[in-house]
């Protein structure tokens, strides 16, 4: 089953990650840390010494030994199809439609290519069908409350809403649905009479219990273990504010000691208050001609990088300050200074032009040749609720810098810097003196050889804050992730039509490809099922609204797809309608949770509709093949669709689909399949 | 028949003096000093520009909203007599002696007028006492905002006006339902639902969600009417086809009317043509219109055209190319094919110019007859004035690496082929053997060798490139996408053999003759698509707020300043109605979830009646309030405090039935009652009190001191604006 020697797409990613667990290096990603850690964990547990380096699709593996991680992703992928199985087969009470959704999820192209690689989306799928099952299960022990089972299929559901939600944030969908249908069971319950007060107050504890107080702890949990394993500075640290870093070993500002007052001359960082916006930056570029001025470009950079040092000058004279006969002179609230980049030799600038993007505040440049310039360089320098004259603290000082000509404050809009700013953030000066924390900066690093350096026990931030701090920064981070423009970005209605599959590994004919492409076989029926579904459950809604009295087996069935198919509708429906509201950068395999319950409910509304059918025509002979002749043809149908399409999930070599002599060459069924 | 003759004719006139009182206030608050400020307030300054427009038809493009509001305002600038000539230019701007400003005026405050006694209507129908009703009314009136906002050129009064409509014409509808359906009054409300919701759509795309909100109460309605058994099945299916055809088709073609409307009126082509398709442009009268005019339909082997990419951005532009090649060596070191530059240009120029030929052949004319190129067909591309070959191969693009360069092809001898063949590929064909026309056809140029697609990139090239945008050959192309299409705008067939002659020919205007138009709903979908998707400059404004300063009103806006005096109006809320409106939701709410709960255990503290007057009462009211609130928390555009009225008008229709609420069902005993009501007088009396003192910076007829400004500025985040003497 793991052919492939190369790495595919996103598993530079992901597999980087577990490389970073073994290693215990801090670094910073998007998503909650669980599915990372099992993925490293995997990876130590098989022997993976965390040495590769992933640095682009299609390195070999070597020698390194990659399979204990694809191994357990492809395990974990394996499951959903079981899970699949048991949640129809309780939701129906009919083995073949669980027969027919473990079909449709086995001969799927797409779920076989995901649950191959190094990848969150199989663990993901797995701990959102896993919450799935055990929800289903502790629905069908609801008369029998407070029992062992019952215990165990709640609280199962608790540990794996909360295992959802530690790979990735879309995990938070399947909390909705579990939300949604313990608050209809609490209604339920609620108003049957025959239980007193106190017994629904238990009901209500127990479920507070088991799906609140559980999965958050085991959530937090996993931010404590992830905290805990990453003790070493890596990558990450400069997403993170300066007290954050100072807990992670190899940083400058682990154990720091720094001179603890800001003086004239010091080489110093500065870093912005606001999270995840990181450090005043400037480097050798121009801003483009026709925006602002054609002066050096600041801006602000997350990484650590020698271009985000500046040295603090008076304003008024360019001596060398550090020159040993001169006395140490510190820096004090409400001080005229002037910043130079230290690289380049160029003041921190600001006048009236207008800003980047921020139209409505100031430009601001780097200017000046060997740190002369003009009056527009000048700042002043304030501590945040101090009194003037004070010496500034490092680190702790929360300071704002206000352009003396313009009255403006140095700022971060928080903008993302089109391609001539390599991506970086905007920085502005904004004339509406509004005390953000867009405008606050402390400073972090601090080399200045006249003055004694003196340990700092600087502020251990607590767990809380830590938890906080590293929610924004992903937030900040999953909303930065936007589409560029023209850019080809998959949007969410090419997906279950299966528009337009995800080159995995491979692009020329010559290499070996894996295109993640669902069977279109598959998918097209979901789709069907979907609209048939709609169109059943409404006929059904309706004739019980109306009071129509239907016959037992007819009301059986009735209630299987409305109440059953209904979970299964929401539950697609929940895990497919956001995307249509984000405004990050969306990928195909965004699809495959909500893919997986589309699935089952094919399954369900198949077997449904065909016992209807073998019902209705009761009067002939053949009618009881009817239902099982309709399974096996789709079983069949799937099963061959399957082998057409399987070389896109094992790999394929040789020429194009377009070429007549691909193998593959009648399946480019839509033109934008390009396998 | 003649019944009219046995007995006498008789009116029966029903005027309930309350609603015409409340009108004559309603008309007196809005409509006072209704042209002072003579000058520009505020937004005035962004609507007034497209009054403008549409007095001189000129087309435009706004993407703030459709275009029912802007033609309203409209009507009163041409009943006013208003020639458009003023330049919107400047807020606090001294109208000119042609600028009608009452009669521009005249419509958001007739609109802001009607709402008091809508109000009014509103809480009578939802089953609520006189009292409470003439409450909501005498809140709506005295609302400071309310009035500020209703008495300029804005659209927020008509759009709360339309809001109200709408839901006073359903409840309307819903009561005679019970009484009498398919009456001419159940038909007349029940249309006039659907047709209000239409226009507050219409007028402001947030409308929309108001529009929901009576559909899904609809629904509800209708899907107890379904389970109604004592109805037979004909009969529930004839209610079900009149409330589709009223709530959801009716509105659909009103929307398409305020649009046909429209562009009926915007006939001229104007400055915002440049973001129109070509063939949008074509079908108005002017601009491209008559270079156009009379082109050939047609493109045939020897045409000569101009290629329009059709995505357009950063801005739109032509396939363009120029004397001069690409540098040998890039600044960051990556060579290139030292080639002639390829690039889109967004002026109109003669190196625009290209002509189609047929590899199999020299010529460069049209035959006559004309040869039609079709989809799938091979051609070459010729640069007019320098009659090199259009050519891509594999060589970085100069910008962007990972695509292939196109250039002009110039032999140098060094072992670099021509690959100048291109697959003529229509993307908006009807059949496979569709003709390439101008303006019409979408087309991607598909490169025979390498299969790249002809695309704009959008990157400005540096210094070398003359800062025009970077063309490249896209490899990896993955289905449609703007950039990579192309459509003829300029064309005519090539008569010209030699070069010398093809140059002129080149440079003077084309002309033919023949005329073809857009069918209405090309013309409607693409200018509505252009509308969702213009990017509007969202940048930080010194008054825009966040959704969550609204319901504290931590936020004001400064609308107009006078030029020498302290005179301002300012958009403030009246704080006594804001803090009690938000108030009286909460305790809806929390009420209502007490009684669902005990509802639910069958201890049922509202008897069937009154509770259903009570849900149905926050389903619209508090309803209402979400809906127009809670989506701003979604948006990215830039938010302001006006925003927030629509909701806010929901929310004050809320606050009587509350009150009525308590002091009817909560209050136990008499005194408790009396009680009550001398407290809501008093709580009246102080709303009165705010809304008067607040009411120079409401109506900025008089000047206050700067003393008297500060002493009004109750928040700090008030910015009243206060001059230094």
């Amino acid at each position: 089953m793991r052919k492939g020697i190369r790495r595919g797409w996103d598993e530079t990613h992901f597999g980087k990650m577990g490389s970073y667990y073994i290693n215990r290096t801090f670094f910073f990603d998007v998503h909650p840390p669980l599915g990372k850690m099992l993925v490293g964990l995997a990876g130590y547990l098989s022997g993976y010494d965390g040495t590769f380096l992933f640095q682009k699709p299609g390195d070999k593996y070597e020698h390194h030994s990659y399979l204990g991680m694809r191994g357990f992703c492809a395990f974990l992928g394996a499951l959903l199809i079981p899970f699949a199985y048991l949640t129809v087969l309780e939701l129906s009470q009919s083995l073949p439609a669980a027969l027919l959704t473990a079909a449709l999820l086995t001969f799927d192209t797409g779920c076989l290519t995901l649950s191959q690689y190094i990848l969150l989306d199989p663990i993901l799928m797995f701990f959102i069908m896993a919450a799935m099952l055990s929800m289903v299960k502790y629905n069908s022990c609801a008369n029998r409350p407070f029992s062992a089972p019952w215990w165990l299929w709640l609280s199962l559901t608790g540990v794996n809403l909360a295992g959802a939600l530690g790979v990735k944030f879309v995990g938070l969908f399947i909390i909705l649905q579990v939300g949604w249908n313990t608050l209809s069971d609490l209604w339920h319950l609620f108003g049957d009479l025959s239980l007193s007060m106190v017994t629904v107050g238990k009901h209500l504890t127990a479920r507070v219990l088991c799906l609140i107080v559980l999965p958050l702890a085991l959530y937090t949990a996993t931010y404590a273990v992830h905290f805990m394993v990453l003790n070493k500075s890596g990558p990450g640290d400069g997403f993170f504010s300066s007290a954050f870093q100072a807990r992670l070993s190899g940083n400058n500002l682990h154990n720091a000691s720094i001179p603890e007052h800001l003086a004239y001359g010091s080489v110093i960082t500065v870093k912005s208050a606001r999270m995840a916006v990181g450090y005043l930056h400037s480097h050798g570029h121009l801003y483009p001609e026709g925006i602002g001025a054609h002066q050096q470009q600041v801006t602000t950079y997350l990484h650590k990088d020698y271009n985000n040092l500046w040295i603090i000058k008076k304003h008024n004279t360019n001596s060398d300050l550090l020159d040993p006969s001169l006395p140490v002179e510190f820096v004090r609230h409400g001080d005229i200074i002037r910043l130079e980049h230290k690289e380049t030799s160029r003041n921190l600038h600001s006048h009236y032009h207008e800003a980047p993007l921020t139209r409505k505040h100031y430009q601001v440049t780097g200017y000046g040749i060997n740190g002369t310039g003009d009056s527009n360089d000048f700042w002043r320098i304030e501590v945040v609720n101090r009194k003037f004259g004070n010496r500034i603290k490092v680190l702790r000082s929360r300071i704002r810098l206000i352009h003396l000509v313009t009255g403006c404050v140095l700022g971060s809009s928080g903008k993302v810097l089109p391609k001539w700013g390599w991506e970086q953030l905007e920085v502005t000066c904004t004339p509406y003196l509004k005390e953000t924390l867009n405008s606050i900066w402390n400073v972090e690093d601090h080399i200045n050889p006249k003055l004694p350096n003196i340990s700092l026990d600087v502020l251990q931030p607590s767990f809380p804050e830590i938890m906080l701090e590293a929610h924004m920064v992903m937030i900040r981070g999953n909303s930065g992730l936007k589409p560029k423009d023209n850019e080809f970005t998959s949007k969410p209605w090419h997906w279950p039509i299966n528009y337009q599959g995800l080159r995995f590994s491979g692009i020329n004919d010559t290499d070996f490809r894996v295109y993640l492409l669902g069977n279109p076989v598959v998918w097209w029926l979901n789709l069907l099922s979907i609209a048939l579904y709609l169109l059943s459950g409404s006929i059904f809604a309706v004739a019980v609204q109306r009071g129509a009295r239907l016959p037992a087996e007819v009301e059986g069935l009735s209630q299987v797809l409305l109440q059953g198919g209904g979970q299964l509708l929401l539950g697609w429906m929940i895990h497919y309608f956001p995307f249509f509201l984000m405004g990050r950068i969306l990928y195909f395999h965004h699809y495959f949770p909500a893919m997986l319950f589309s699935s089952m409910l094919t399954g369900l509304l198949w077997d449904t509709l065909l016992r209807l059918c073998a019902w209705s025509l009761a009067s002939f002979s053949l009618a009881g093949h009817v239902h099982a002749l309709g399974i096996l043809s789709l079983l069949l149908g799937i099963a061959y669709s399957f082998y057409l399409f399987h070389p896109l999930a094992y790999g394929m070599v040789g020429p194009l689909a377009q070429d007549p002599r691909s193998p593959m060459a009648g399946l480019r069924w839509l033109e934008s399949w390009d396998f | 028949m003649l019944g009219f003759l046995q007995r006498p004719v008789v009116v029966t006139a029903d005027i309930n003096l309350n609603v015409v009182a409340l009108t004559a206030v309603g008309l007196l608050s809005r409509l006072w000093q209704l042209s002072y400020p003579r000058a520009v307030v505020f937004d005035e300054v962004y609507y007034g520009q497209y009054i403008s427009f549409y007095m001189k038809r000129i087309f435009f493009l706004d993407g703030s909203g459709p275009p029912f509001g802007h033609m309203l305002l409209a009507l009163g600038g041409y009943l006013g007599g208003f020639d458009g000539n003023f330049l919107w230019n400047r807020i606090g701007a001294e109208y000119s002696t042609n600028v009608p400003v009452w009669s521009l005026r005249l419509l958001p405050a007739l609109a802001g007028a009607l709402s008091v006694p809508m109000a009014y209507q509103i809480v009578w129908e939802l089953g609520f006492s006189h009292c409470a009703a003439v409450g909501a009314a005498l809140l709506i009136l005295i609302e400071n905002s309310l009035i500020t906002q209703s008495r300029l050129m804005l659209l927020e009064s008509v759009l709360i006006f339309f809001n109200l409509l709408a839901v006073l014409s359903y409840l309307k509808f819903s009561n005679s339902q019970k009484h009498r359906p398919f009456s001419p009054s159940w038909w007349f409300w029940l249309m006039l639902t659907g047709v209000a919701c239409s226009c507050a759509v219409g007028t402001k795309y947030v409308g929309v969600f108001t529009y929901l909100l009576v559909l899904g109460v609809a629904a509800a309605h209708a899907w107890h009417l379904i389970g109604d058994q004592t109805l037979s099945n004909v009969r529930v299916l004839c209610h079900l086809l009149a409330r589709a055809v009223a709530l959801l088709v009716i509105p659909v073609l009103v929307y398409l009317l305020f649009f046909y409307v429209h562009l009926l009126l915007l006939c001229r082509s104007g400055p915002h043509d440049q973001i129109m398709s070509s063939a949008f442009q074509a079908s108005l009268e002017g601009g491209l219109a008559r270079i156009t005019q009379g082109q050939p339909l047609e493109v045939a082997y020897g045409s000569q055209v101009t290629l329009k990419n059709v995505f357009g951005q950063p801005v739109p532009c032509w396939l363009h190319s120029h004397q001069s090649t690409y540098p040998m060596i890039y600044e960051n070191g990556r060579g290139s094919s030292h080639q002639q530059q390829v690039t889109c240009y967004p002026f109109k120029d003669v190196n625009n110019w290209w002509i189609v030929k047929d590899p199999g052949r020299h010529e460069l004319v049209v035959n006559n007859p004309p040869r039609p190129v079709r989809h799938g067909d091979i051609v070459q591309l010729v640069h007019g004035m320098t009659t090199r070959l259009l050519n891509t191969h594999d060589v970085a693009a100069p910008l962007s690496p990972h695509s292939q360069e196109v250039s002009c092809y110039i032999d140098y001898n060094v072992s670099m082929p021509a690959q100048n063949l291109w697959r003529l590929d229509i993307v908006n064909r009807e059949s496979d053997t569709d003709v390439w026309k101008t303006i019409l056809s979408e087309v991607r140029f598909v490169h025979v060798n390498t299969s790249a697609i002809l695309k704009l990139s959008g990157a400005p090239l540096p210094d070398w490139g003359f800062r025009q945008l970077e063309v490249v050959g896209e490899k990896l192309s993955r289905g449609y996408h703007g950039s990579t299409v192309w459509n003829v705008e300029e064309h005519r067939y090539g008569r010209s053999q030699e070069q010398k002659e093809r140059e002129l020919e080149l440079r003077s205007p084309a002309q033919m003759d023949a005329s073809r138009n857009l069918s209405f709903m090309a013309r409607f979908s693409e200018l509505q698509w252009r509308m969702l998707t213009v990017r509007s400059d969202d940048s930080e404004h010194k008054y825009s707020s966040t959704p969550l300063d609204w319901v504290t009103l931590d936020t004001s806006i400064a609308y107009w300043l006078h030029p020498r005096t302290s005179a301002q109006i300012h958009l403030l809320g009246n704080i006594v109605i804001w803090a009690s409106a938000s108030l009286a939701t909460l305790v809806y709410a929390l009420l209502f979830v007490w009684y669902l709960l005990r509802r639910r255990r069958r201890v049922c503290d509202l008897p069937e009646g009154c509770w259903l007057r009570w849900a149905l009462a926050g389903a619209l009211c508090a309803g209402g309030w979400a809906v127009n609130y809670v989506p701003f928390f979604l948006m990215e555009k830039t938010l302001f405090l006006y925003h927030y009225l629509p909701a806010l008008a929901f929310q004050i229709l809320l606050l009587p039935v509350v009150l009525e609420h308590v002091s009817g069902r909560l209050c136990r005993s008499q005194l408790q009652r009396s009680f009550f009501g001398a407290l809501v007088v008093a709580w009246f009396a102080s709303a009165c009190h705010v809304s008067n003192t607040l009411r120079p910076l409401t109506y900025g007829d008089r000047s206050l001191s700067p003393s008297e400004l500060k002493a009004l500025r109750w928040k700090d985040s008030w910015d009243i604006l206060i001059r230094k003497y």
